[in-house]
């Protein structure tokens, strides 16, 4: 009985995290880290799992902690512990991976002013008991990354011919613009126009499913 | 002298942060419906900004480089951005509640903006002197203002137009926003010595 609870509990996650409440595409939260390393598939990936991680145990510990912290203070409190995950994962990165650390450069320390983390700590694990809150920050967390790794897709292989770093096509018919700034907000703005218009017929076809039923 | 200037026109211009940095692109998405909030959520970023560089880089050099505790900035940062975020909030309750009409609404959304963060940062990284904090970070709060009040009127057109429905709401804002962004490049062909 109860590994089947879980087991619904699960999938109801993935849905939400994923598609129904994507964080970027749905909410669209954590705009800046999405515009600003989805250059190449590699940074945008490496974004998503960073932020994935300090989401994940962020949740845990507030979750944890949400009936000892006091409701005027907690939205300091939140910020005091998503920072401190956020110190460790900047530590982590600029011991084993510097590479990736130089190129995320800025974006990584303001993992802490991410919407998504503070929204999720709030709206979520401060009401939730731990398992739920770190199943809820899982699929956050793949929403997330998915997102980035669709929109860095998009970017890097339209705007510089490569696919983490692997050359598809002479960079001489690349469309430079996209991987400009400019760029990074109109393919945003496309690519969430095209979820919208995707989770609209997926919606149509689950009410036709339940009418014929 | 020069370098001041040359810090400013970057700042404002050609390395404006909503359109080259992408840093404070929420609010940007969020507040920015009418020119006039804009200007308002633009002067209190400002506000905070320019107190907040010159906060964060007294405690940076000061206190966490002498004791050699330079990976607790991100935490130390925030927290002085939050605090000093609820005390202009208290000081201009109190004693310019004029101001605190104007501005008020928009202070505690400031905390969480990561241009604020984000320029505390820059400033570290770039090694700049306290003077030189100072004018960074102002004018580059000065340069999101330009910015969200600009497209605070273009959101005001885009209010009437009719795109695909798909499209409706922030797809084409951001759209929009590229087309403002593709502008912005256009300053960064202006070579500055």
């Amino acid at each position: 009985m109860n590994k089947k609870q879980s087991g619904i509990n699960i999938s109801k996650f993935a849905k939400e995290g994923i598609l129904t409440n994507n964080p970027i595409l749905i909410q669209i939260l954590g705009t800046c880290p999405t515009l600003a390393t989805t250059t190449t598939v590699i940074n945008g990936i490496g974004m998503g799992i960073s932020a994935a991680a300090v989401l994940i145990f962020s949740n845990l510990l507030i979750s944890l902690l949400r009936k000892f912290i006091p409701k005027q203070v907690r939205i300091a409190a939140y910020v005091v512990v998503i920072a401190g995950f956020v110190t460790i994962v900047e530590m982590l990165l600029k011991a084993y991976i510097p590479a990736l650390d130089k190129s995320l450069g800025l974006f990584i320390p303001l993992i802490v002013v991410n919407c998504i983390i503070l929204a999720r700590a709030e709206a979520f694990a401060s009401k939730n008991d731990p398992v739920s809150s770190v199943l809820d920050g899982v699929f956050m967390g793949i929403g997330f990354t998915i997102a980035l790794f669709l929109l860095a897709t998009i970017r890097e292989v339209l705007g510089a011919g490569t696919f983490m770093g692997l050359e598809l096509f002479p960079v001489e018919f690349a469309v430079k613009i996209i991987v400009s700034p400019a760029g990074a907000f109109i393919s945003l703005g496309i690519l969430i126009a095209a979820f919208k218009s995707i989770t609209a017929i997926i919606d149509k076809k689950a009410k036709k499913g339940e009418a014929e039923k | 002298m020069g370098e001041i200037f040359m810090i400013m026109i970057a700042a404002v211009l050609t390395e404006n942060f909503v359109f080259s940095k992408f840093l404070g692109i929420c609010p940007f998405l969020g507040v920015s419906d009418k020119p006039s909030t804009a200007f308002g959520m633009g002067m209190a970023v400002t506000f905070v900004m320019t107190l907040s560089s010159v906060v964060t880089w007294i405690v940076y050099n000061f206190i966490l480089v002498q004791y050699n505790l330079e990976y607790l900035r991100t935490i130390a940062f925030i927290l002085i951005i939050a605090a000093l975020v609820q005390f202009i909030e208290m000081f201009m309750k109190k004693y310019v509640p004029a101001l605190y009409q104007a501005l008020g609404i928009y202070l505690p959304l400031i905390t969480t903006n990561c241009a604020v963060l984000g320029a505390a940062i820059i400033n570290i990284d770039n090694g700049y002197s306290l003077i030189n904090a100072i004018i960074y970070g102002a004018f580059s709060a000065i340069g999101f203002t330009l910015a969200i009040v600009i497209f605070a009127g273009v959101r005001e057109r885009i209010n009437f137009a009719s795109p695909p429905a798909i499209f409706k709401g922030v797809p084409i804002s951001l759209v929009a926003a590229g087309l403002l962004a593709m502008a912005f490049a256009g300053f960064q062909g202006i070579e500055i010595v």
